[in-house]
């Protein structure tokens, strides 16, 4: 198993001590001082060794960017060995803060000479471990490249460095009657370049679009140390490099600049909650909805399960009883969407929605989308480990995978919970377990790969919005063909011909 | 000077203490890693380093007590560096009570390494033998303030002496506020003004007695007004805050003892206290200590009343006076984030005929004084406490409201340093002045 091989690599050294340490102990209570001060002499060499190795590695990085921006002590590794995905773990070699481009390609550059893999990283909060290293790369953390550098109304234009926090910017924009549409459910605390690199989603995405559709254009220091430059202007003809670019996870380069598409701000918002005995009636209706040609700003879908979790949390007063909770939104002129909204009313009616009620206020809509978006990261609440996939179906084919991960996960015998951004067919079942009891993260690893492949089966896809990471990996010889894949890493041999970027992760390697 | 960690020696030490006296491991479970805490955490948003965030901080915690990091000084680091502010329980949807993980955790770390303060021993003295004593604080203080009165204070400021002081002490001298004006040592017993609508014990705390009687007077009389009889037992102390985020628990809990012991919890409605910090500490002793007497720390801690909290609960009788001047209110952390007390101090102050009250941009955020940690940690201190400044001086405000004696230190001496003529005062002040129909000189006309 690759968590605990990477944990046995992690503590390598550590353990190596608490032996010693152990065994010091007992010559403690001997009273054996000679042998221990020897003991702790031989300890404290072989970790010394290792710690001047380190060090001697990381003044070449500190050279780039200065001893304040580099971690390189042990202890100061662990906490990133792992992302929002915490299920795999392995510490990095090193954690270097750039606040340049300049600086990345000096990263870039040293990397290629000390023979070291990049790995970069905003915030952590992705969770398929798409941040966690694989093999001890050298974490380039973007978190200190955070300016605005110009907002730009006139031109529906952003430009931002990548450690900018997607809130961060909706701040800026506050008032000014724009707005970033992609509001991934982390947006708190996530960075726009994590958002870009991997082509993060959110509510609204059902209507507004994905990240790509956002991104302008890009500046990216490739695996030579060149500096990229795309948009935000384009010439029809030229190959979508930011299409490309977004979504790559890393594996392409390091996103240094964003050119982001602003947009307007609807005139009025109207948001309903429609509660439903089951999640399948809960499914058709939204089915029913895209059906009858209506395109409402997002359409998510919370289950009984995760419902408890936040009503735990916020306290918002959904039915204790209730099946599911489906959330709709509607935007636009007042006059379309009360058109719309009469529609949308009827549908839910037809599938037995015991009752549907609108936010009243403009408070009231954001604790809804407030418990919404923070409805996953409320399961703490509900087990101590969660693991959430996230895989896409076909519309119609909701209510059915809605019912299979039911069956596949009392078969497995573990609990699951349900949000979705029910809309676009994104499903995200919720795993509940404890890290510590390894039989458990079995059976969750077993029941989130059949449900995957259950999505792939009914036309759907393994991911939509978390990426790929490591947590996917295995699953993308099932989704892409031998020659999807071999087009793929030639892709990417292009951008970074040496490989020294997220090695491993996205394309398998082929053989 | 605080838990600094030496690798090795007695790392079976800390895991058997961390075992007994650490953060129990349910709590850790309830950490799920998302992350939506750093954007919260004050330290976080200055330094970007996920090791200065509560989620950085909590998994390295985790470490240490399941045994599989040695406590050393680069973990001693970032435990130092938090402000133990709880803005991330305010921001975590899965409930993690951060507090009480960095709390206990401090405390084991503490035990096993005693704090060596070495040639900072005096400073030990200071802040463990001094500080938490209202009357021999007073002592300490009263040549300063005599020295301040003659002017000899300022000019030792002007000259550079205090630069030769050590870094704490220099940072003491710079917190120091004007004297006060002196109106007497407190009765002991206050009655209502009009029908009387409750009775109440008012907590007066160590460092807010001697610096901020001015408030506790100011609170007195807002009690009166508002029907409350006041009672203030002469033999209550220091909450014990100082000590137990010092990591002293066996010290906090002496004088948590001798303050149960102080008030006649039967007679009282309520023990009402006018700073955040003692307010949240009162309302934790039976987190804190599981011994046999847990069940009387309750009942007492259950009486315990935030001022703000208290008076909203109460139903304030408006204040009469208009008060013409913008002001914005800083949220304390231990208000705001440890007894989530957010809207009761606006509500308030919007009571206040005329006063306009706007929102203090990032008001969540820690101005970095967090008890003694202005005076440990001043270079994190000074940015939050800048930082928190220029969201200030953005609104154009003449009045910042804060409801915590540590806050008002750290704001008034930023005001102070920018030479801005704005004030800082807590909000019971405020309410005095109308109450009193006071019109003072900072009102805009």
């Amino acid at each position: 198993m690759l968590a605990q091989g990477a944990l046995r690599e992690l503590a390598a050294g550590f353990l190596q001590r608490a032996q010693f340490e152990a065994l010091a102990r007992q010559m403690c209570q001997l009273k054996a001082l000679k042998e221990l001060s020897v003991l702790r002499l031989f300890s404290f060499s072989s970790n010394r060794a290792e710690l001047k190795e380190r060090k001697r590695r990381a003044r070449i990085f500190a050279e780039v960017v200065g001893w304040g921006n580099v971690l390189w002590h042990p202890a100061e590794l662990i906490v990133y060995e792992c992302d929002g995905y915490t299920v795999e773990k392995c510490p990095p070699e090193l954690v270097v803060f750039p606040t340049s481009t300049e600086q990345v390609v000096g990263i870039v550059q040293a990397a290629n000479r000390l023979g070291l893999k990049l790995l970069p990283r905003g915030a952590g909060t992705g969770l398929a471990g798409g941040a966690t290293p694989r093999q001890g790369e050298v974490i380039v953390s973007l978190t200190r490249m955070n300016r605005i550098h110009a907002i730009d109304l006139r031109n529906q234009l952003a430009e931002v460095e990548p450690g900018v926090l997607n809130t961060q910017l909706a701040c800026a924009l506050e008032g000014t009657g724009y707005h970033f549409a992609p509001d991934p459910s982390s947006q708190t605390a996530s960075t726009l370049g994590g958002n870009a690199a991997t082509n993060a989603g959110g509510p609204h995405t059902l209507k507004y679009g994905v990240t790509v559709n956002h991104v302008r254009g890009l500046e990216m220091v490739t695996g030579d140390g060149a500096v990229l430059r795309v948009g935000p202007v384009h010439t029809p003809g030229e190959l979508d490099l930011v299409g490309v670019a977004v979504g790559s996870e890393g594996t392409l380069g390091i996103i240094t600049r964003l050119w982001l598409k602003l947009t307007p701000n609807p005139r009025t918002f109207r948001t309903f909650r429609a509660v439903f005995d089951t999640p399948e009636a809960a499914c058709e209706s939204i089915s029913d909805i895209i059906a009858a040609g209506i395109l409402p700003a997002a359409m998510e879908l919370m289950d009984r399960g995760i419902l408890h979790a936040v009503e735990e949390a916020f306290h918002f007063g959904f039915p204790p009883d209730a099946g599911a909770v489906v959330v709709i939104e509607l935007d636009g002129f007042a006059g379309a969407v009360a058109r719309e909204a009469e529609i949308v009313l009827q549908l839910c009616q037809k599938w037995g929605a015991r009752e549907i009620l609108e936010a009243r206020s403009d408070h009231e809509r954001q604790q809804l989308w407030k418990c919404r978006k923070l409805a996953v990261a409320a399961v703490g609440r509900l087990s101590p480990t969660y693991c959430i996939q996230d895989g896409v179906v076909p519309r119609t084919c909701l209510p059915q995978i809605i019912r299979d991960i039911q069956e596949m996960a009392e078969r497995h015998g573990v609990r699951v919970v349900n949000v979705a951004h029910a809309g676009d067919g994104n499903i995200h079942p919720i795993f509940l377990f404890d890290e510590r009891n390894t039989g458990e993260v079995q059976q969750v690893l077993a029941a989130g790969r059949e449900i995957l492949e259950r999505c792939i089966a009914l036309g759907g896809s393994i991911t939509a919005e978390h990426g790929v990471g490591l947590e996917k990996l295995h699953l993308m010889e099932a989704q892409f063909t031998p020659t999807d894949l071999q087009v793929m890493r030639r892709v990417r041999q292009a951008f970074d011909p040496a490989g020294i970027f997220a090695p491993g992760k996205v394309v398998p390697e082929g053989n | 000077m605080r838990q600094r960690g030496r690798a090795l020696a007695t790392d079976d030490n800390v895991l058997s203490l961390l075992q007994r006296h650490g953060p129990s491991a349910e709590l850790f479970s309830r950490c799920v890693h998302c992350g939506l805490c750093t954007s919260a955490c004050p330290t976080y948003t200055e330094l970007f380093d996920e090791n200065d965030s509560p989620r950085g901080r909590i998994y390295l915690m985790r470490h240490v007590q399941e045994g599989r990091l040695p406590w050393g000084p680069q973990l001693a680091k970032h435990l130092d560096l938090c402000l133990d502010c709880r803005a991330c329980e305010t921001a975590c949807p899965s409930g993690v009570p951060y507090g009480r993980i960095v709390e206990p955790f401090r405390t084991a770390v503490h035990e096993a390494f005693p704090p060596q303060w070495g040639k900072d021993r005096w400073l030990g003295w200071l802040f463990l033998a001094v500080f938490p004593y209202r009357r021999r604080l007073r002592w300490l203080l009263e040549p300063v303030w005599l020295a301040q009165r003659v002017g000899l204070f300022q000019l030792a400021q002007k000259l550079g002496f205090f630069r030769l002081l050590p870094g704490p002490l220099r940072e003491m001298t710079s917190l120091l506020p004007p004297p006060p004006r002196d109106e007497g040592p407190l009765p002991e017993h206050v009655p209502a003004l009009g029908t009387r609508r409750a009775r109440v014990g008012l907590f007066v705390g160590c460092v807010a007695d001697a610096l901020f009687r001015h408030v506790h007077w100011a609170t007195v009389r807002v009690l009166q007004q508002n029907g409350c009889d006041v009672l203030i037992p002469r033999h209550q102390t220091c909450c014990g805050a100082i000590h137990f985020h010092l990591g002293d628990s066996l010290g906090a809990r002496h004088l948590a003892d001798r303050n149960i012991a102080a008030f006649p919890i039967e007679q009282l409605d309520a023990i009402v206290v006018n700073h955040a910090g003692c307010g949240a500490m009162l309302k934790e002793y039976p987190h804190h200590w599981a011994d046999e007497f847990h069940a009387s720390r309750a009942t007492w801690s259950a009486k315990v009343r935030d001022v703000n909290e208290f008076l909203d609960q109460l139903g304030l009788i408006p204040p009469p006076s208009p008060l013409p001047v913008t002001a914005v209110y800083h949220d304390a952390c231990h208000l705001a984030h440890a007894q989530k007390i957010v809207e009761a101090p606006r509500r308030l102050l919007r009571q206040i005929p005329q006063l306009r009250l706007v929102d203090l941009p990032e008001s969540l955020i820690c101005c970095g004084s967090a008890g003694t940690y202005n005076l440990l940690q001043p270079q994190m201190a000074k940015k939050l406490a800048q930082r928190k400044l220029e969201n200030i001086r953005a609104t154009g405000a003449r009045v910042v409201v804060v409801s915590n004696a540590g806050c008002l230190l750290q704001i008034m001496r930023e005001i102070r340093l920018a030479h801005l003529p704005i004030l800082a005062l807590h909000p019971m002040e405020l309410l005095d002045l109308s109450y009193r129909r006071q019109r003072p000189d900072f009102i805009e006309h």
